[in-house]
């Protein structure tokens, strides 16, 4: 009973129509659990099993200090207090605590005078921050869901105007999981600042990929997930600033544990995979940014090259680096998908990515049905490989070209 | 790379001093066959929900995840388990999703229950740790509002196990919904939700083999769930975040171990009686609490009149024998415990009442080892204080 993990890269077969995986081109849906991750996980599944919340013996303790280890190491990644992150079951659990438990906060310890019962946010959130603040709506809170620009990004001054001195939170992503494109976090959170109004940010996509500082870009709550990263799923955090305090209500209460912010037993092999995934983005994050933007952008010249009309969505500048969104002009994109089977790619985000409607994040952009429903979504990893990055571009272009009948543009 | 995850028998290599784990109600190592399952979704991975062959792959192994589970509570429909981070969250998911406008629960549940709803009202339990039926039906009686009654299997302290088919009698006649915690029956009992008659049933996946950050909700029949956590519309929407895949897989591996293994139990019980047996024997004056009621094969609080459970838990530790003072989220607070008062049990003694917890690999040598132990501690203690008499 010793199971032996399989080789973790996909490998580029010489007859792409062999039975292989195919190459894995949707890492903004999830990563492959870095071997060095896994291996550090792996004693604290057998011999550390201790519950880290029994102190009273060894067992628990290890598992108590190597947790606070990986908070640590959390924290170092967005220049934080380790007393500031508390562990979640993933980014979408660490959205609904920052922003149900924020306006729940708010509620129950009104201050005296100032009424802030308003949420700010972008109509191209993730589902779990619209839904969130759906909830809140219902429950008596109003919300702004702010338009972006065509690149996606907000306007700050869009941004100013709709905040008010009822505005409580403002949630707006940092880097977008179906387009890429990151936000003016710093301009955000110094007009949140000056206006007296919390700032979170969904970092699921951005975390350990872009820098990121609380301080310098005045985030308040900033949510992370770990199988973005390399790192495990069924874990997250959620940074909460302690100076100026952030008070938030629990959403899961019980043994009090994470400060009485998130009670429940701490998975300890998840959050020691999510410490150190964390600890080996920071250390490869510049390298690695070059390489991922090197192959994305020859990706790219390939495809645009070869297919006509191809059109980027959201702004080039402002994005992460191993991300693309692409519309083939008239090829839905299910087909395109359907035709490239050695390569793994999607629409958009893996939540929504089983509908047929187009998505709500380009149309927010102004691409009119159409042309959303003819977009993919590409999302280069660390395990991709130049040669897959050109295998899949290959195949791209030959589908899009059999596919549309024009044939190949001439090179 | 070659990792891979070591299974059994590793515990003892890394600590020079013999060691028993008996505090099995806080975590249980992981099963071999969870681990290898672990192992094989973290090969494997994929989001579940992508629409590629990679997210297909994945969502197989959570569809026989979800067999797996539904059958350790002898339910035959998959579709009826709803993963979670674990059973503080499926508690919370079950007490705030139903949507009831009364919620009861008993006095002696576990946090996660009795701080879901901080309105909720309190059902009395007896002395003997079962709650009062006849209370039960009152409280459901003399209000029509629609109400969910959450009720334990089996107590995390005490091991007490509670009438769950009389209460599901009750709630039934009343049309309250029956929302069962069983983190710590699963594994220890056969589990039959149907006998069990619960609406609901709380289920974790650390407590019996599983990994730690995953537990389920069992609905044995169609409930509207408002979710906890929203978002994407993953678990039939009723709770939304990418699926814990290799967490999961592992909680599956480990329910099919633990239904296949049950019998073990009666192994585990002739050795917590024989513990219980030699207790009495070394000091006439413990107090073994909740044999008034039947209780699960696994667990003894165990009071030791005079010293406080905080000094036990550590003596005990320094001689390489693991037990807690009660719920292990709670152990590193000083306070006094909600269940031995609800069962109103002196406090003097509640205080000095360890948790001792087996499992399916706790053998003669642990159980020796800890009688050694606590009778050491024992006769020390009333050696100082029969000497502090005679001076």
């Amino acid at each position: 009973m010793m199971p032996v993990l399989a080789d973790p890269r996909p490998r580029l077969s010489a007859d792409p129509a062999a039975n292989t995986p195919p190459i894995y081109l949707d890492n903004q849906s999830t990563t492959r659990v870095d071997p060095r991750v896994l291996e550090a996980m792996l004693p604290y599944f057998t011999e550390h099993y201790g519950n880290p919340h029994s102190t009273s013996h060894p067992y628990g303790r290890i598992a108590a200090e190597a947790i606070e280890k990986a908070r640590g190491e959390v924290a170092a990644l967005i220049h934080a207090d380790p007393r500031e992150v508390v562990f979640t079951s993933g980014a979408t659990e660490a959205n609904n605590l920052a922003i149900k438990g924020a306006a729940h906060f708010a509620r129950a310890h009104p201050h005296s005078g100032q009424v802030r019962d308003h949420i700010l946010t972008l109509q191209t959130e993730h589902k779990c921050v619209l839904e969130s603040c759906g909830e809140l709506e219902r429950e008596g809170f109003s919300v702004t869901y702010l338009p972006v620009e065509a690149d996606g990004l907000v306007s700050l001054a869009a941004l100013e105007g709709a905040l008010s001195e009822r505005t409580l939170l403002v949630s707006v992503m940092a880097a977008h999981n179906e387009i890429g494109v990151i936000q003016p976090l710093a301009g955000i959170g110094a007009l949140c600042r000056s206006r007296g109004a919390l700032f979170h940010t969904d970092a699921a996509q951005a975390f350990g990929k872009i820098p990121l500082d609380v301080e310098a870009m005045k985030i308040d709550l900033l949510s992370i997930s770990g199988h973005k990263i390399y790192g495990p799923k069924g874990v997250g955090a959620l940074y909460i600033r302690r100076r100026p305090r952030v008070r938030l209500l629990p959403l899961i209460d019980g043994g009090g544990q994470e400060r009485g912010l998130r009670s429940g037993t701490l998975p300890t092999p998840l959050c020691i995979g999510l410490g150190r995934a964390a600890a080996i983005a920071g250390a490869e994050m510049a390298e690695e940014a070059q390489r991922l933007r090197r192959l994305r952008d020859g990706l790219l010249r390939n495809l645009t090259r070869r297919v006509a009309r191809l059109r980027v969505n959201g702004d080039l500048e402002q994005r992460l680096p191993g991300s693309l969104n692409l519309s083939f002009p008239e090829i839905p994109a299910l087909t395109l998908i359907e035709a490239v089977p050695s390569v793994a790619i999607s629409t958009g985000s893996a939540c929504t990515s089983a509908s047929v409607e187009p998505s709500y994040v380009l149309r927010a952009l102004g691409l009119p049905d159409a042309l959303a429903n003819a977009s993919i979504r590409i999302g280069l990893g660390r395990f991709t490989t130049a040669a897959e990055a050109d295998f899949a571009a290959d195949a791209l272009a030959a589908a899009a070209s059999r596919l549309t009948g024009q044939g190949d543009i001439p090179t | 790379m070659s990792a891979s995850i070591m299974c059994g028998g590793a515990v003892r290599r890394t600590v020079p001093q013999a060691e028993s784990y008996l505090d099995w109600n806080a975590t249980a190592p992981l099963r071999p066959a969870a681990a290898a399952a672990i192992s094989q979704a973290l090969a494997r991975w994929g989001n579940p929900s992508s629409v590629h062959r990679r997210g297909r792959a994945a969502r197989q192994t959570i569809e026989r995840a979800r067999e797996a589970v539904a059958a350790l509570v002898g339910h035959a429909d998959p579709s009826a388990v709803i993963f979670v981070s674990g059973g503080t969250e499926a508690n919370h998911l079950a007490l705030l999703g139903s949507g009831r406008e009364r919620v009861f629960v008993s006095a002696v549940e576990h946090d996660s229950v009795r701080h879901a709803v901080p309105a909720a009202q309190v059902v009395p339990v007896g002395p003997d740790g079962t709650v009062n039926l006849d209370a039960l039906d009152r409280l459901l009686a003399g209000d029509r509002r629609p109400a969910v009654v959450s009720v334990m299997y089996a107590n995390n302290e005490t091991g007490v196990l509670q009438p769950v088919a009389e209460i599901a009698a009750i709630t039934r006649r009343h049309g309250a919904l029956f929302h069962c915690d069983a983190v710590q029956a699963a594994g220890k009992l056969s589990l039959e939700a149907e006998l069990i008659g619960a609406d609901l049933v709380t289920l974790s996946a650390h407590k019996i083999g599983g990994p730690p950050g995953v537990g389920a909700l069992v609905m044995t029949r169609e409930i509207d769930l408002a979710p906890l956590l929203r978002g994407g519309g993953q678990e039939y929407r009723r709770r939304a975040g990418t699926e814990n895949l290799p967490g999961i897989a592992g909680f599956g591996a480990a329910a099919a171990g633990a239904a296949e293994e049950i019998t073990v139990y009666d192994r585990v019980a002739a050795l917590r009686d024989r513990l219980e047996t030699e207790i009495a024997v070394i000091a006439p004056d413990a107090v073994v609490l909740g044999t008034a009621a039947p209780r699960l094969p696994n667990t003894s609080a165990i009071a030791m009149p005079g010293i406080a459970a905080e000094t036990q838990v550590i003596a005990l530790d320094l001689d390489g024998v693991m037990v807690s003072a009660g719920a292990a989220c709670s152990s590193g607070k000083v306070g006094p415990s909600h269940v031995l008062a609800a069962m109103r049990i002196d406090p003097e003694i509640a205080a000095s009442t360890i948790r001792v917890s087996l499992g399916w690999s706790s053998d003669e040598a642990e159980i020796a080892h800890f009688l050694r132990a606590w009778a050491t501690l024992y006769r020390r203690r009333r050696g100082v204080a029969e000497r502090a008499r005679a001076a």
